[in-house]
C-alpha cells in the first residue's frame, strides 16, 4: 500500500488548527529552516482514508484472537477509555501541582494516584508504590535502581543480580544496564531449584529477579525457600509482575517475601497495547524500601487534602519528569474499581482455567515439554514437526491464515521450536476451541501436505517478508 | 461476571477435560504459608458508578484556568482526525508487531512516523520506542558513551531542568560525569560549552529553544564535538521545528525531542512521546523498535522490525537497552496530526504561536518593573523578571483564573523573581490583554 508521503500533492491543505499566518519576522533568517520540510499536504478525507485502510492491515484483540504468550492481550473494556477522555483529566498540565497555591486544582488526580498506589500495595501485599516508571522495563530498571540505593545507604559491597533461564528477556538486559554483573542459572525441572540457586549466591549480590509464573507458565513453588536463601545474604528479592494475571487473589508477592514487584498496567489490569506502548510499569516495594521511591511522592493530609511530597533525601529521584503516564493509570483504575477483589480473583481464575484447557487439548498433537498444572500460559514445543521441515515460525503463519493471531514462539529459549499460548479469561470457549481445532489440523497437515503450511500466510495483505533483506537493506524511511 | 464469558456448565466442561474437581485444584502449587495474609480489594462496581466516581474526581481539577504554562508540555490544538483515527481497534488493541503480516497497518505506520520525525528535524533515521523527551535524552547519553567509550557528559544549564534531575538519577549507579556550564542570564553559554568539549568528552546536550525560550544556532558547537571526536546531542520542540534550522543542518549526531506537543494532551504527564534520530553512522547504537522496508515472497511491499540484534529479546545482558516497548501508539498520534494538519497546518500552528508568544512579551513588558529576561530571539515561549517573587505572582492570578506561567526559582536560585510565559495557537489576543491587566494589578 502506498504511503501517505505518496499520495501527497503539493499545495493541497489539511485541517487549519487557527486561522491566520503570521509572518515569520519575529525569528531572524539565519536561524530559520530552509526548503520545505516533506511533510504531506493531503486534505483530512484523504488522511482519514489512509489511516483507515492501514489499520484493515492490522490484527488486534477487537477483531482477532491474539493468544501472545507473556503479553497477556485480554480484552479491555471500552468506558475505561471514555475515564481517560475527561477532559478534567486530558487538559491538566503536569506541573500545575507544582505551582505554589495550584495543588488545590488538581486534587481529583492526585486522589487518583493515591488511591491507585492504595489497591496497588493491598493486591500484592506491598508496604508502598511508585506510579512512575512508564512501562515494564522502565520498572525494572526503577526496581533496580532502589535496590543499588538500598545497598548502597547500607554500606553493602554488592555487584551481581541473579536472573533464572525462565525470567523474561528484559531482566539481564535491565540490571545490566543499572550497573550490575548478571549471573544466569538455570532452572530445573523447568523452575529455580534452591540447590543451582546455592551454587551462585554469595555476599557479592544484590538480588535476584524472578518472573513467577514463570515463562514456561509454571509456578515456582520454591519460593519460600529462595527468600530464606536470599535473605542470609541481605540479597533482595525481585518480582517481574508482568504475569501478575496468573496470581490475583491467590498471592500477594509481599507475603511471600518479596521486596520489590513492578507491575504491568497494560497487562494484568487492562489497557489496549496500542501496538506495543505506551504501558505503565508501577513499582512496590517492602516497608524497608520505602524511603528510596523515586520523588514526587503523593501523599494524603490529615485536611484530606492531597499533597506531592519531593522531600525525601534518600530517593533514587526522578524516573520520569512527572507521574508516570497518568492517562494508562486512570485505566487501570477503572478497571481495578469495576472488577473490585472477587473480580480480579476471577480473572485469575479463568485465565488459569484457559490455559489448562487448551494445555490440555493440544498435549496429544504437540509436545508440551512440561506437561503438568500450569498457570495463565503454557509451552509446547514444534519440535516434532521439525523433523518433517515444518517449524514454529511456519505454524505461526498458518495460524494467521486462519485469522488467528500467532502464539509467541521461539521464546523462552530454553525450549525449542517454543510456542508459547495464552488465551486470558476473556475469550469464549468457542475460540478457544476453534483455535484448538484449527492448530490440531495443522499438526494433520504436516503430515500430509507440509508445503501447504510452509507457504504460510496466503490470505493476508503480504505474504512472509524477508527480514534479512531488510536487515541489509537499511531502508528505514521514505526517499524524498 | 464481567469480562470473563465462561458460563457455569462450560466451566465444568473445562475442568472435566483436565481431569481436575474444581477450579481451585489449579492452584494447588500455591501452598498455604504462600497465601494471601489479608486481601482487603473493595468489592466492584457497575461501570456507571465508576463512570460518575471518576467524574467526580475529574471536576476536582481545575482545567478551566487560562494557562501560560509551558515549559516544554505545549497545549496545542489537536485535530478531532487524531482521536477518531488512532482509537481504531485494529490499531489501538494490537501487540508489538511480532508477526508482520499480520500487523502491517502498525508497522507501515511507524515507518511512516520515522519517514516524517526524521524530515521534521533534518535527521537520518528515527525509532518510535522512547517514553519521553527525558528518557530520549538519557538513552542519547547512553549512546554516546558506548559510541565513545568516554565517560564525560557536557550539559548546558539551560537545558530543561526537569531532564537534568532525571539524567542525574540514571546515573547515579554508573561512572559518568557530568560539567554542567551555567547559563548566562537565560541564554546558552556556547563559548563556555565549547570550552568545556575536549578529548574526553562522550557527549554534549544542549536544547533548542532552551529552557528560557532562546533560540540558537549550534553549527560550531557541534563541530567543536566532531573535532574531539564527541557526540553532540541536541533536543528540540517539534513543533517549532517546522520553522528553525534543523538539528541535522546544524550537524547533530543525536537529536531529541519530547513528541507530547504533535498531538498528545497535556495529561497530566503521560502518556508522552520521547523522539529519538540519529544519523545513519549511530543506529546501531540506538535503542528501541526500529521499521524497516523489504518485499515479500511475490515481491510485494511490506514493513518489518529490523535490526534487532540489538535488543533485549536475542541478546538479554548484551543488548543495547532494556527498552521493550514501542511507544507505538502515541507514535501513530504524532504521525496522524502532521498528516491531518499537513506542511501547511503545522507550520501555521508554529508561525501563530510566536507570533502570540511576542504580542504577550510585548504587552507583558510594558508593565512598570517587568523586563525581558530571554535576551535575543524566542519562539513561543520567554522568560521575564518580576519585582516581586513569581511565586506570589501566580498565586495572586491563579485566584483569579489566569496561570501566569512556570516560575524560574523553582530551579535557578537566582531567578526567585523570574516567570516562563507560554503561547499556543490555543492563546487568544484578549486573553493576553486581560493577563497583562490582572498581571499589572497584582504588581501593584
Amino acid at each position: 500500500m502506498k504511503t501517505i508521503f505518496d499520495k501527497s500533492v503539493a499545495g493541497r491543505e489539511g485541517c487549519w488548527p487557527c486561522e491566520g499566518m503570521a509572518e515569520e519576522a519575529y525569528i531572524p533568517a539565519e536561524l530559520l529552516r530552509q526548503g520545505e520540510i516533506g511533510l504531506p499536504s493531503a486534505s483530512e478525507l484523504d488522511v482519514v482514508r489512509h489511516f483507515t485502510k492501514l489499520s484493515q492491515r492490522n490484527f488486534g484483540v477487537d477483531g482477532n484472537f491474539y493468544p501472545l504468550g507473556s503479553c497477556t492481550m485480554k480484552y479491555n473494556p471500552k468506558f475505561t477509555e471514555n475515564v481517560a477522555a475527561l477532559p478534567g483529566f486530558t487538559r491538566l498540565h503536569p506541573v500545575l501541582p507544582q505551582l505554589q497555591g495550584a495543588g488545590g486544582l488538581c486534587q481529583g488526580a492526585l486522589e487518583v494516584m493515591f488511591e491507585t498506589e492504595r489497591l496497588l500495595s493491598e493486591l500484592t501485599g506491598m508496604a508502598a508504590y511508585t506510579l512512575h516508571p512508564m512501562a515494564g522495563a522502565h520498572g525494572e530498571l526503577t526496581g533496580v535502581m532502589l535496590m543499588a540505593a538500598y545497598h548502597k545507604d547500607k554500606g553493602n559491597k554488592k555487584t551481581k543480580v541473579i536472573v533464572p533461564d525462565s525470567a523474561h528477556g528484559t531482566n539481564p538486559a535491565s540490571a545490566a544496564i543499572a550497573g550490575y554483573e548478571v549471573i544466569s542459572i538455570e532452572s530445573v525441572d523447568g523452575i529455580v531449584s534452591p540447590e543451582a540457586l546455592a551454587e551462585v549466591l554469595d555476599d557479592e549480590v544484590a538480588g535476584m529477579m524472578m518472573t513467577c509464573p514463570n515463562t514456561l507458565g509454571l509456578f515456582e513453588k520454591n519460593l519460600p525457600k529462595i527468600v530464606e536463601m536470599l535473605r542470609e545474604v541481605d540479597a533482595l528479592l525481585y518480582y517481574d509482575g508482568a504475569n501478575l494475571n496468573a496470581i490475583m487473589g491467590k498471592m500477594r508477592v509481599g507475603d511471600v517475601g518479596f521486596d520489590i514487584v513492578h507491575l504491568n498496567l497494560h497487562k494484568t489490569f487492562a489497557t489496549p497495547h496500542g501496538g506495543g506502548g505506551p504501558g505503565s510499569g508501577p513499582v512496590g516495594v517492602s516497608e524497608k524500601l520505602v524511603p528510596y521511591l523515586p520523588i514526587s511522592r503523593v501523599e494524603k493530609q490529615e485536611d484530606g487534602q492531597f499533597r506531592l511530597n519531593y522531600k525525601h533525601p534518600k530517593s533514587i529521584g526522578y524516573v520520569a519528569p512527572f507521574y508516570g503516564n497518568f492517562g494508562v493509570v486512570l485505566k487501570a483504575y477503572a478497571y481495578m474499581l469495576r472488577l473490585g477483589g472477587p473480580g480480579l480473583t476471577r480473572a485469575t481464575e479463568n485465565a488459569v482455567l484457559a490455559a489448562n484447557y487448551m494445555r490440555k487439548r493440544l498435549a496429544d498433537h504437540f509436545e508440551v515439554p512440561y506437561n503438568r498444572i500450569c498457570m495463565h500460559e503454557f509451552v509446547a514445543s514444534a519440535a516434532g514437526q521439525a523433523k518433517a521441515g515444518v517449524h514454529a515460525i511456519d505454524i505461526a503463519k498458518a495460524l494467521l491464515d486462519k485469522g488467528h493471531h500467532a502464539p509467541t514462539v521461539y521464546f523462552p529459549l530454553i525450549v525449542p521450536e517454543a510456542i508459547m499460548i495464552e488465551p486470558t479469561e476473556t475469550e469464549n470457549k468457542e475460540t478457544l476451541d476453534r483455535f484448538i481445532d484449527d492448530l490440531i489440523e495443522i499438526a494433520e497437515l504436516v503430515d500430509t501436505t507440509p508445503e501447504a503450511i510452509t507457504t504460510a500466510p496466503v490470505t493476508l495483505p503480504v505474504t512472509r517478508l524477508d527480514e534479512t533483506r531488510a536487515a541489509r537493506s537499511m531502508e528505514l524511511t521514505d526517499d524524498l | 461476571m464481567p469480562y470473563v464469558p465462561h458460563t457455569d456448565d462450560e466451566v465444568r466442561d473445562m475442568l472435566a477435560t483436565i481431569g481436575v474437581d474444581s477450579i481451585e485444584d489449579l492452584f494447588a502449587e500455591i501452598s498455604s504459608d504462600m497465601r494471601p495474609a489479608s486481601f482487603d480489594m473493595p468489592e466492584g462496581l457497575s461501570e456507571m458508578d465508576v463512570l460518575t466516581k471518576l467524574e467526580a474526581m475529574a471536576a476536582r481539577n481545575a482545567t478551566d484556568r487560562v494557562s501560560f504554562l509551558g515549559a516544554g508540555f505545549y497545549d496545542h490544538y489537536i485535530p478531532a482526525a487524531v482521536d477518531a483515527l488512532t482509537m481504531r481497534g485494529e490499531f489501538y488493541t494490537a501487540y508489538t508487531p511480532y508477526q508482520p503480516e499480520a500487523s502491517q497497518g502498525t508497522l507501515q505506520a511507524i515507518f511512516e512516523y520515522q519517514t516524517a520525525i526524521t524530515r521534521l528535524l533534518g535527521m537520518e533515521c528515527a525509532n518510535a520506542s522512547v517514553y519521553d523527551g527525558g528518557t530520549a535524552l538519557y538513552e542519547a547519553l547512553m549512546m554516546a558513551v558506548r559510541k565513545t567509550k568516554r565517560r564525560k557528559i557536557v550539559v548546558s544549564e539551560a537545558l530543561n531542568p526537569i531532564y537534568r534531575v532525571m539524567l542525574a538519577s540514571y546515573t547515579s549507579n554508573l561512572d559518568i560525569e557530568f560539567v554542567t556550564v551555567p547559563h548566562k542570564d537565560g541564554q546558552t553559554d556556547i563559548e563556555g560549552l565549547k570550552a568545556a568539549i575536549d578529548g574526553e568528552t562522550a557527549a554534549l546536550l544542549v536544547q533548542n529553544p532552551n529552557f528560557f525560550g532562546s533560540i540558537n544556532d549550534f553549527t560550531e558547537l557541534f563541530n567543536a564535538c566532531r573535532e574531539n571526536k564527541a557526540v553532540s546531542v541536541i533536543s528540540s520542540y517539534p513543533v517549532l521545528q517546522t520553522l528553525l534550522k534543523t538539528p541535522g543542518d546544524m550537524g547533530a549526531d543525536i537529536a531529541v525531542a519530547e513528541g507530547q506537543s504533535l498531538g498528545l494532551p497535556l495529561s497530566f504527564g503521560g502518556p508522552y512521546l520521547g523522539i529519538m534520530t540519529c544519523t545513519k553512522k549511530m543506529v546501531r547504537q540506538m535503542p528501541g523498535r526500529i521499521v524497516g522496508r523489504t518485499e515479500d515472497s511475490e515481491g510485494r511491499t511490506g514493513y518489518v522490525l529490523t535490526l534487532q540484534a540489538r535488543e533485549q529479546h536475542i541478546r538479554r545482558q548484551k543488548a543495547t537497552s532494556n527498552i521493550c516497548s514501542n511507544q507505538s501508539l502515541c507514535a501513530l498520534r504524532a504521525l496522524v496530526h502532521m498528516c491531518a494538519l499537513g506542511e501547511m497546518g503545522l507550520k501555521r500552528a508554529a508561525r501563530v504561536s510566536v507570533e502570540r508568544a511576542h504580542v504577550c512579551a510585548e504587552r507583558l513588558t510594558a508593565i512598570d518593573g517587568v523586563e525581558m529576561l530571554t535576551k535575543g530571539p524566542f519562539g513561543n515561549e520567554f522568560a521575564v523578571t518580576l519585582p516581586i517573587n513569581a511565586y506570589e505572582a501566580i498565586a495572586r492570578l491563579t485566584e483569579r483564573g489566569y496561570v501566569p506561567g512556570f516560575p524560574l526559582g523553582r530551579y535557578y536560585k537566582d531567578l526567585e523573581n523570574g516567570l516562563l510565559v507560554a503561547c499556543t495557537e490555543k492563546t487568544s489576543e484578549e486573553q493576553i490583554g486581560i493577563f497583562a491587566e490582572m498581571l499589572k494589578g497584582a504588581l501593584k
